[in-house]
């Protein structure tokens, strides 16, 4: 009897509906703290490529911190299109960087935050790409130059711990701070990761990862296709301002 | 299994299937399962120390369902069911630390989810689990998670100590301040490798304690 088809039939499908009923209830259950976790972990690494927040780790209220020093410094938040012409209507941190990669760049909502402290402002674009794993993701800090990067903050879905996963440690992200995304000619050429060792540093290059290449190809790809996308916007504000 | 039945709870015999997966039996120094999670994520305490807990957690939890089912599973799937139930609780645990620990669960990143495929679990469940009472099976279960969790902890304490020169986050080293006198944190300590290295000098130095451990020629 226990081995007849019938009943390992009924097993196997009492079993799965069982299964995904408890599993979807929780699910369910918890989406809402999941959710806010990741609104926050957003803000923060906003407020982390500015380097602010630095007290995060301190605060007494984590998240009450964060949105307190989020009013604080980014103050203005903005969409804009391919050609650099602002999109009214749209949140920009309501926009998924991951759904707006695949469109064609033509169709993509390109999300701007706006920093400022004492020292000048900031523009925040937020960047999405694939890793080894995964997807992986960060903010990018540029000066009020348009040019020169201020400081990013990458990280990742499922990369490799020690490998990999290492693009998102200071030491990989310090190496940013500084470097240009145009050269002379004021021509986009976006900023390289290399193997470490086989070219010579620039400015427009970094060290990748001892063993996490292709994590490291993989913000290579992120940086030359989400920032690409907003070079005619670069080009156009560095106009007004010359 | 009808005299076990009759045990009581914390009889000598019960207490032996919590106590021999720490030593004699234990899943990784002696049996040499679950060794890639424990390479992976012991470079800092704090995730060896969840992944600890959560390992303990899935495993009790799967012990127990499996046995409870034991008598109804159908001889030939009963490897899909005990996937689907270590699948399951793995996910479980996966979403409870997305909710509530979410750096942690950040940090674990894929080695939640490679709970699942944890030789460990899946060889309880088949060899003990499913031809045993919930009782014994819940703690032969939590018996051999706690004989991984330990080695865990163990070695991401000393991978911690040595190569970031920290434990939990608090800077150690720098507190007793040992780095003014030339003191270096030993960046290979973090790299896989060591990690290994460690698990052997662990075994090693249990083997030399308990001599019934060493192989015959």
């Amino acid at each position: 009897m226990k081995d007849s088809n019938t009943y390992i039939f009924i097993y196997a499908s009492v079993m799965v509906v069982v299964v995904a009923a408890v599993l979807s209830a929780v699910s369910t259950l918890l989406k809402p703290y999941q959710d806010l976790n990741i609104e926050m972990a957003r803000k923060l690494d906003i407020l982390r490529s500015i380097e602010k927040a630095e007290g995060v780790a301190e605060a007494d209220n984590r998240n009450a911190y964060i949105d307190e020093e989020y009013d604080k410094y980014i103050v203005d938040s903005y969409v804009i299109n391919h050609l650099g012409e602002i999109q009214e209507e749209i949140d920009a941190f309501g926009v998924m960087v991951r759904e707006e990669n695949r469109k064609p760049v033509e169709e993509r909502n390109l999300p701007v935050f706006v920093g400022r402290d004492e020292a000048g402002e900031y523009f925040i674009i937020p960047v999405y790409g694939r890793g080894l794993w995964g997807p992986v993701f960060g903010y990018v800090a540029l000066e009020d130059d348009y040019n020169t990067i201020f400081g990013v903050i990458f990280d990742h879905e499922s990369e490799t711990p020690g490998l990999g996963a290492e693009i998102s440690t200071a030491a990989f992200e310090n190496q940013f701070k500084g470097k240009k995304l145009f050269d002379e000619d004021n021509e986009f050429v976006s900023i390289q990761v290399i193997k470490p060792g086989t070219v010579p540093l620039d400015e427009h290059r970094v060290d990748g990862v001892s063993g996490g290449t292709i994590t490291g190809r993989g913000v290579d790809e992120m940086l030359r296709d989400t920032l690409g996308a907003y070079v005619e916007y670069f080009r156009k504000q560095k106009n007004q301002e010359s | 299994m009808s005299e076990s039945g009759k045990d009581p709870l914390f009889s000598g015999k019960n207490m032996k299937l919590l106590s021999t997966p720490l030593n004699d039996e234990n899943p990784i120094t002696v049996q040499v399962l679950g060794i890639c999670s424990a390479l992976a994520v012991t470079a800092m305490l704090e995730p060896a120390v969840v992944l600890a807990i959560a390992v303990v957690a899935v495993m009790g939890a799967a012990n127990v369902i499996i046995s409870l089912l034991r008598n109804t599973i159908p001889n030939r799937i009963r490897i899909i069911v005990q996937l689907v139930v270590i699948a399951s609780l793995v996910i479980l645990v996966d979403q409870i630390l997305q909710a509530f620990l979410y750096d942690v669960s950040r940090q674990l990143s894929v080695f939640v989810g490679l709970i699942i495929t944890n030789c460990i679990i899946m060889g309880r469940l088949e060899a003990f689990a499913l031809s045993n009472k919930p009782w014994p099976s819940f703690l032969d279960g939590i018996g051999n998670a706690a004989g991984y969790g330990w080695i865990l902890i163990v070695v991401g304490f000393f991978r911690e100590l040595l190569g970031s020169g920290t434990l939990w986050g608090y800077p150690v080293m720098e507190t007793l301040g040992v780095y003014n006198f030339g003191y270096e944190d030993n960046g290979f300590m973090i790299l896989p490798p060591m990690a290994l290295i460690t698990v052997g000098v662990i075994i090693w130095v249990q083997r030399s304690r308990n001599r019934k451990l060493i192989e015959s020629k």
